[in-house]
């Protein structure tokens, strides 16, 4: 159980001048570790300390070594007076407590202090001695991997993915005890900055027993944040995927993992295992799903004016204004179930029913006065929700031959009531997958809920917290259910708090996912469905629809896929997850953002929430259409990475919706956009034909743009030209292009007419124009939001990770929403240009994994906070490759992948114990093919490489070892050989000086570098030379001008790693094999 | 409405070439606009004025926070807080530590001293170098100076390992040093014409050839080893000056130069004396250059043929340094 820690004080430099009369400083240092503290001597009078200090030990549980940090305090020896702090150092030893990480942390680490940043650096080496116990895992969770990536990690191959876990601790906020107002700001926020690491070490704990529990060895995907709930405490809350990994070809992996998970079995056996138990209930595992919102909806609805409530299926979200007390169940207004039950209709015929419910006029541009008018609108939305609740269950049971509503039901109660609480939800917090791993896509799935934050009585259980969480994640997997799928991936959850209101989001999207990967009894219904029956190729199989066709569960327009020609699907797909890597693109993708701003009257308490989330559905519902407009004005088809955030602020609320476009071949042409006034005899046919010029020109520049040219184009006619406006009105009832497979299904769809957009007031022109204002990336530049840039592979070394922040202030207190929307909008797109143009040299480059954060951290003021990494790539290789990619690649692992459908069909069928035993030997290429394709992927450089000998070159010649930083998964041109542990840092940093440390921005310019040199240190220290799946988790910016005060927190994490060239790898990597496993594997890898 | 904050950060310092030399050269933000706006860089990237705005006021503050370490180059190698490759080092140190000819052309041999920064401003006006870039360059020489004050060692080694600069530029700062310490003259009328260039090739003739390596017994040793000797000389050179009046002068005035060398005070004055006694006697005959140097070369090699004369090693070590700094400063 115990472990002893050894930290050893080496030096110092750099210190800070602290003796003003001898510009020289006595430095002394002191370790704590828990409760432990030891002291060096002191080193007096110099800036560059030797200390050389022996080995402090400290004998402790391996519970407090997960939980708690190593401090380090500099001190400047004082003999008559305290002795002033210089600063500290916070190490988090959790990457020494896993033998396949790294064995020692030593290096260099900057002196932080919150009030003055970093001063000097020391040089400190830690160790970790674990006795082996058996007993060991009993309260800690040593061992168990963290990994922020949400892939699975390079070097690692994924046998089993147990599914989601998830943890939240809650304490009081230290800012906000009594104590606050005596001790200095120094010492508060230390506090604070202590006790989130304690939590976070805490969290991760016990997110690592559940794993264990569950019989995994790892967390992918693992996403920590914090709410600072102000007055009423401080949440820390992670979710993640448990999975069992196996590490591949490494030189130097102990098996340590192999006793953790119950398949002692070796790869190849394990990853055939989980099928075997096809009887245990059905909805064990993998099976719950959750909902689904395909934006197609949103376009179909478009097209005629009953779009508003038609459109809502794709917004999901709940809405519960909290009353007073926050416990769940004391909701001011469940809304859907009361409402469900009146406006019960077959989800099929559903949405037209609503349809014509509402105003028929509240068209694309919805006017908001228009729909607040109409209340009962909302009503409707929320109750469609509802339809889809209960159509889920009934798809679900449709597709696995029989089975009932009614049972499946029982079922599922059953389950909640036995089964762990990780096994409740089938998500995923992965957003790329191993080849054949996801079958099918149904579309993006969300809930949202405004709660009114109580004081957390009892930190030690934070129950409501957890309802909270567990009611919108139940919610989401219903409208899983809904579209036919029974798992949620790229799932993620987010809250925005304002005051006392607090919006917690969560969202994902829904898929049928191969059981193969799943743990034993999780094989879903949908698995003997026959949609298995027949193998789906790999390049379209996951456009094609989960739900079944008759019972759709929101209108969409389906056509066969235009690859296989055998299945059908949706004509618009938005995820929230990365572009499959087999999938067939064509051309580019870009990034497509929707941004919306709304005012709202300031109110209070249960107003205010109720206020909010009257809006919600709205806001949504513009979003949605900003995204549909957009997507069909670069021409195309389907959106991924959809990251929806909405922000609340006092007076107002801001919503921005982040996706990569792109134009799936599998998928129908998008057709154009149809401007068309009011009325047709509208006098402003002229100003209407000419902005009808623009987005039409506007197109074929995009087109041009994003070199959109997919084979099939002129075969299907989807270029034909956008009906004239006066045929407008009656489209729906008369699409004469329609095929003849859709004309029985579809009864009020078109297959491929115009969108139309009407003008019906001044505020759509606005809209329209706002639509036309999104300038395209200059020449030379792409950009996406995901991990890979569709239509982009072949990068080149060129990396630039960065952190903008910008900061807007409201004067002009009588704006409009419109108003808002122009300043929210033009700031985006001024942020966009200022990287452009930063980042020029780099050209040509693709900004990758542009994340946007928005934030109203005052009234007034808008928050901005982006993090991207620019990679350049090769422009000749570029083209070339775009012209063959889509059908090469295809074919490529068409051939490779049909191996997965066929394993699947036989696992799925529930007596194949022997088949699966029978595999093992062919088990072993066929694992080798997801490994293959994703070093593919992830190593673009192929023909760069040559076999040159082993070289350090990662590590430069400079003193200090270079880091580079990504957000993505992966470094082009580098292939990651060990990752050493997550970093997960939390810093305060407060100014009492703001105007001499050069305003905000020079505080917040200067606190952003200190927190990327800390963590780079971090990283050098344990032995790395990278930080993938880098991500700012929280920015919190706080000023005072008049007090020439600030405050600002940040919260970052990635995966520490080492990774080394190409073709580094490919001699040491082969070397390491045949070493290893006899050259078997090695030819896979090669 | 306007922008409250706005920062980028990079996690490899972006910086801009001609943005750090606008803010060498003292620019402020919105005239460094105006100039790269000129310069024609909005029409790469299809940039606006705000878009240049955010993104020089980024750099500006980047080179602010970067001015801490510059002056103390050593540690921008190990410092962490900015990630720069070695090159791009390398360069902001360079670059940092270039200096105006001009402008070190005014405070050349003047002492480094609050006194004469105080001036700084009529040299501003004067040079039209921006008073910002005036007082940075001031400040390194300044601070150059400081350092290489208290230790041994060659003078152009030391400062190119403390301050990492080129050899090209540690040359000229020993130079700078060399003429702060010794307090040459330069600013008299008479040598307006001689630019710092020329004073620097002096200078590294000086320092190379008259001092034994450490700046703070140079002069001692400048004066006492070698010239005490050459007084002595002042009788018998007649003997063989076989050339015309002129050229007697010329010769007494380079003897005398030898001699006054011993005055630490008399050493300030080597230049102008170079000027007025030898310089300007030739430039009024009209000599050309050639004729400067046949007439040198042939002057100090006459000594040698002079039996009684003991002082050989000096008298070579003395005609070397004078005879190329003659070469260097005659013209127009």
């Amino acid at each position: 159980m115990p472990g002893k820690l050894k930290a050893k004080i080496v030096a110092g430099r750099h210190l800070p001048v602290m003796d003003r009369a001898s510009d020289l400083t006595d430095a002394f240092v002191e370790v704590k570790f828990g409760n432990t503290t030891f002291k060096t001597d002191v080193c007096p009078k110099s800036l560059n300390p030797q200390w050389n200090s022996e080995w402090f030990k400290f004998e402790v549980d391996d519970e407090d070594l997960q939980d708690e940090p190593l401090q380090i305090t500099v001190l400047d020896h004082d003999t008559y007076s305290a002795n002033d702090a210089i600063g500290k150092v916070y190490i988090d030893i959790d990457p020494l407590l896993y033998s396949e990480a790294a064995s020692v942390i030593s290096g260099w680490f900057p002196i932080y202090d919150t009030i003055h940043g970093i001063r000097g650096e020391i040089n400190v080496i830690v160790k970790v001695e674990l006795f082996n116990d058996l007993n060991r895992f009993r309260q800690s969770s040593c061992g168990v991997k963290f990994f922020c990536t949400t892939c699975i990690p390079q070097c690692y191959r994924a046998t089993l993915v147990h599914g989601f876990v998830e943890e939240l601790v809650v304490n009081e906020d230290p800012e906000y005890q009594w104590i606050d107002r005596i001790r200095t700001p120094r010492a508060s926020n230390e506090a604070r900055q202590r006790l989130i690491s304690l939590m976070s070490g805490e969290l991760q704990r016990k997110i690592g027993l559940k794993v264990l529990e569950m019989g995994g060895n790892a967390v992918v995907g693992y996403l920590q944040c914090f709410d600072l709930e102000g007055e009423s405490g401080l949440v820390v809350r992670a979710i993640g995927t448990a999975c069992t990994l196996d590490k591949l070809s490494s030189g130097s992996a102990p098996n340590t993992n192999t006793h953790m998970h119950p398949n002692t079995a070796p790869a190849s056996n394990a990853c055939n295992s989980p099928s075997k138990d096809g009887k245990e209930s059905p909805l064990a595992h993998g099976c719950r799903s959750t909902h689904n919102s395909p934006v197609h909806s949103v376009c179909s609805s478009q097209r005629l004016s009953q779009n508003f409530s038609v459109s809502v299926p794709t917004l999901i979200f709940t809405e519960e204004p909290h009353s007073v007390r926050c416990r769940p169940g004391i909701f001011l207004c469940p809304s859907s179930p009361i409402l469900s039950t009146d406006t019960l209709s077959l989800p099929g015929s559903g949405s037209v029913g609503c349809g014509r419910g509402s105003n028929p006029r509240a068209t694309t541009s919805a006017p908001l006065s228009s729909i607040q008018s109409d209340s009962a609108l909302l009503r409707k939305s929320v109750s469609f929700t509802e339809d889809l609740l209960l159509a889920a269950s009934g798809m679900g049971s449709g597709g696995s031959a029989g089975k009932e509503a009614g049972p499946l039901r029982t079922l599922l109660r059953q389950q909640t009531q036995t089964a762990l609480e990780q096994r409740e939800f089938p998500f995923f917090t992965l957003t790329s997958f191993p080849p054949g791993f996801l079958l099918h896509v149904g579309g993006v799935v969300s809930a949202r809920s405004v709660k009114l934050l109580d004081r957390i009585h009892n930190p030690d259980e934070p129950e409501t917290r957890d309802a909270w969480w567990e009611e919108i994640r139940q919610e989401i997997k219903s409208h899983a259910r809904a579209l036919g799928c029974h798992a949620v991936v790229g799932y993620s959850e987010s809250t925005s708090i304002c005051e006392e209101v607090c919006i917690l989001s969560a969202s994902g999207t829904a898929a049928i996912l191969n059981p193969r990967y799943m743990r034993e009894g999780c094989l879903d219904i949908g698995c003997t469905d026959h949609r298995f029956e027949e193998p789906s190729p790999p390049n379209c199989g996951f456009c094609h629809i989960p739900y079944d066709e008759l019972n759709m569960p929101f209108p969409a327009q389906l056509t066969y896929c235009y690859h296989c020609r055998r299945q059908k699907v949706p004509d618009v797909l938005f995820t929230t997850i990365d572009l499959p890597s087999e999938a067939a693109v064509a051309g580019k993708g870009c990034l497509i953002q929707a941004r919306l701003c709304r005012l709202k009257k300031k109110a209070q308490g249960e107003a205010n929430a109720t206020a909010i989330s009257n809006l919600l559905p709205f806001m949504e519902y513009e979003l949605h259409t900003q995204l549909m407009n957009k997507l069909k004005l670069r021409s195309m088809n389907a959106l991924f990475g959809l990251h929806i955030q909405i922000s609340v602020g006092e007076n107002m609320l801001l919503g921005l919706a982040s996706a990569t476009g792109v134009y799936l071949t599998a998928l129908p042409a998008p057709g154009g956009i149809q401007i068309a006034g009011k009325t047709p005899g509208d006098l402003s046919s002229e100003h209407i034909s000419s902005i009808q010029k623009r987005i039409n020109d506007t197109i074929a520049v995009n087109k041009e743009l994003y070199q959109i040219n997919p084979p099939e184009l002129a075969e299907e006619g989807v270029g034909s030209p956008i009906p004239e406006p006066r045929h407008r009105s009656r489209l729906f009832r008369s699409h004469s292009e329609s095929s003849d497979e859709l004309s029985e299904l579809d009864l009020s769809h078109g297959k491929k007419d115009a969108f139309v957009l009407e003008i019906d007031d001044t505020d759509a022109v606005e809209d329209i124009h706002s639509l036309l204002i999104d300038a395209p990336p200059p020449t030379g530049f792409y950009s996406c939001n995901t991990e890979n840039m569709p239509g982009i592979s072949n990068w080149t070394s060129g990396v630039q990770m960065f952190t903008s922040v910008r900061v807007l202030r409201l004067s002009n207190a009588n704006l409009t929403n419109q108003g808002l929307n122009k300043i929210f909008t033009d700031l985006c797109e001024n942020l966009l240009k200022s990287f452009y143009f930063k980042l020029r040299s780099m050209i040509p480059c693709c900004l990758c994994h542009l994340n946007f954060t928005v934030a109203v951290p005052e009234e007034e003021l808008i928050q901005v906070t982006v993090t991207a990494v620019a990679m350049t790539y090769d422009k000749e290789q570029t083209q070339e490759k775009t012209a063959e990619k889509p059908i090469n690649k295809g074919s490529l692992e068409a051939e490779e992948q049909l191996q997965f459908p066929l394993e699947l069909c036989a696992d799925s069928s529930s007596s194949n114990i022997q088949t699966a035993s029978k595999i093992s030997g062919v088990g072993e290429s066929t694992n080798m093919s997801p490994r293959v394709s994703s070093l593919e992927r992830c190593s673009p450089l192929q023909e760069g490489r040559s076999r040159s000998l082993r070289s350090s070159r990662s590590f430069g010649g400079s003193s200090v070892t270079v880091v580079k930083m990504t957000p993505l998964s992966f470094l082009p041109g580098t292939r990651i050989i060990k990752y050493l542990g997550i970093i997960n840092m939390f810093f305060i940093r407060e100014t009492t000086s703001l105007r001499e440390e050069g305003g905000v921005s020079g505080f917040l310019h200067s606190f952003i570098a200190e927190v990327f040199a800390m963590v780079r240190a971090h990283v050098a220290a344990l032995g790395g030379n990278a930080v993938v799946s880098y991500s700012m988790k929280e920015c919190v910016f706080m000023e005072n001008p008049n007090k020439n005060q600030a405050q600002c927190l940040i919260n970052v994490s990635g995966d520490a790693v080492i990774c080394i060239s190409e073709t580094d790898q490919e001699s040491s990597a082969s070397t390491a094999n045949t070493g290893q496993t006899g050259g078997s594997e090695t030819d896979g890898a090669t | 409405m306007s922008v409250e904050l706005d920062v980028f950060v990079g996690n490899t310092t972006i910086m801009d070439e001609e943005v750090y030399q606008l803010w060498l050269d003292g620019y402020t933000v919105n005239d460094a606009v105006k100039v790269r706006m000129e310069g024609g860089v909005m029409d790469e990237c299809e940039a606006s004025k705000d878009v240049l705005l955010s993104d020089t006021m980024d750099q500006y503050r980047t080179f602010q926070m970067c001015e801490r370490l510059l002056h103390s180059p050593a540690k921008l190698a190990n410092q962490l807080l900015f990630q720069i490759p070695p090159h791009r080092q390398i360069m902001l140190i360079e670059r940092y530590y270039a200096f105006d000819d001009t402008f070190v052309r005014e405070v050349l041999g003047k002492k480094l001293s609050k006194g004469t920064k105080k001036d700084l401003d009529d040299i501003s006006a004067k040079t039209s170098v921006t008073l910002k870039s005036c007082r940075r360059q001031f400040d390194n020489f300044k601070r150059v100076f400081k350092v290489v004050e208290e230790l041994k060692g060659p003078l152009v080694e030391n400062i190119r390992q403390h301050f990492l600069l080129s050899d090209k530029l540690a040359r000229d700062y020993a130079a700078i040093v060399f003429f702060a310490n010794n307090r040459f003259e330069t600013g008299k009328r008479k040598l307006q014409y001689l630019s710092f260039q020329d004073f620097a090739f002096c200078a590294g003739q000086l320092i190379s050839n008259w001092t034994v390596g450490a700046v703070d017994n140079m002069v001692e040793d400048m004066d006492e080893h070698a010239f005490q000797t050459l007084p002595s000389l002042r009788g018998k050179t007649k003997v063989f000056i076989e050339m015309e009046g002129s050229f007697k002068n010329l010769s007494r005035g380079l003897i005398n130069i030898a001699a006054k060398l011993t005055n630490t005070k008399d050493v300030r004055d080597f230049f102008i004396d170079l000027v007025e006694k030898f310089i300007e006697p030739c430039r009024s005959d009209r000599w050309s250059a050639a004729d400067m140097k046949l007439y040198l070369t042939h002057y100090t090699n006459s000594a040698h043929i002079l039996d009684t004369f003991k002082h050989q090693v000096v008298w070579d070590r003395y005609m070397g340094v004078v005879k190329s700094c003659i070469f260097k400063m005659y013209h127009d």
